[in-house]
């Protein structure tokens, strides 16, 4: 079976995808969890791009007509979770850093105002 | 018992020294600005009245500015909070108004309501986004209230050591009323008056800013 253009380029760029949670896991960045979850993405990835059928095998276990529609209604579903998550993450920065700012800024005022002028202050 | 005044604000120096000089001229010597991160000359003109000014490094939105001057004044032993705007569109005579069902014990909290007073100016479209922010705050709370977003309140120290607020920016007004509610604290509405200028009216909530809050509103219900 010979592979087509877009797939040697689709196959390159999921290895270099794999390489990168690899690296990240390695260096401690990200924990097994999220390391076997974006493993086990990629490699979907890679057996769907390589045998087609068997992503058209699954289609038509779960009624749907072609494996394309397939992976695009696993891949939206996943992209829509994934924003979702993010949201949440940045959420909570956010309010981290009001946190932060509001205890500098209160300190700051304390201080200003409950000791004595330093040199500094005058 | 004497309130402290918590006035956030976010490059106001246009407008902000005629609000404290007016606040200190009426005898209100306890005041809190909380300059929410303003690159003008904001902290300095109040510094400058020798006002208090606790000073936000970076913007953080209204709510956290509030929240900032609110946690403060606790920690300082007020008995009676006030949050008052910088941009001069209310009036100080009516904080005593404000603050007398609070000292008189009868409620915990009181919320302005420019609806029951007699408000200057307020521009048509203004009036309807906030009738919808009236009737978004029904649906979401279950709080019939006339004015939902006026920053004219006053507390006293244990409903203030009660609100949880994480809202840093505009939606901050429905998660107020939202705790209130929740934390079953006994409110009421007073009328005050509400000036539009030209200035205010620049500086106010825009409707598309009205969606962005309801957008917040929810997302930190499912999110949380």
């Amino acid at each position: 079976m010979s592979l087509s253009i877009i797939q040697v380029i689709l196959i390159v760029f999921i290895l270099f995808a794999i390489s990168r949670v690899i690296l990240r896991f390695k260096e401690k960045k990200i924990g097994w969890r999220v390391f076997l979850f974006w493993s086990t993405i990629w490699i979907l990835g890679i057996i769907t791009i390589y045998l087609p059928s068997s992503a058209e095998y699954f289609a038509q276990l779960l009624g749907i007509g072609r494996a394309v529609d397939l992976i695009l209604y696993v891949s939206v579903a996943l992209l829509f979770y994934l924003i979702f998550r993010i949201y949440v993450k940045i959420n909570q920065i956010d309010e981290a850093i009001t946190k932060i700012v509001r205890d500098i800024a209160i300190e700051k005022t304390k201080n200003k105002h409950e000791s004595k002028p330093t040199p500094e202050d005058r | 018992m004497e309130p402290v005044i918590i006035i956030p604000a976010y490059n106001e120096e246009k407008v902000i020294a005629n609000v404290l000089k007016e606040l200190q001229k009426q005898n209100y010597h306890n005041l809190i600005v909380v300059d929410d991160g303003s690159k003008d000359n904001t902290a300095k003109i109040a510094e400058s009245l020798k006002v208090k000014v606790i000073r936000h490094p970076i913007n953080r939105g209204q709510g956290a500015a509030l929240k900032t001057g609110i946690d403060y004044a606790l920690e300082q032993g007020n008995d009676i909070l006030v949050t008052f705007d910088a941009d001069g569109q209310f009036k100080v005579e009516e904080i005593k108004a404000m603050i007398e069902p609070i000292q008189k014990k009868e409620v915990d909290v009181t919320l302005g309501s420019r609806f029951l007073g007699k408000t200057v100016n307020m521009p048509f479209l203004k009036k309807v986004t906030l009738k919808g922010g009236v009737a978004f705050t029904y649906l979401f709370s279950r709080i019939k209230l006339s004015d939902t977003h006026n920053g004219f309140k006053a507390f006293s120290k244990e409903a203030a050591a009660k609100l949880e607020l994480r809202q840093d920016r505009m939606a901050h007004a429905s998660e107020m009323i939202d705790e209130i509610n929740k934390k079953k604290i006994k409110y009421k509405e007073v009328p005050v008056t509400v000036i539009y200028t030209d200035y205010t009216k620049e500086k106010g909530q825009s409707i598309t800013n009205s969606a962005r809050i309801v957008f917040h509103l929810l997302m930190k219900k499912v999110a949380k």
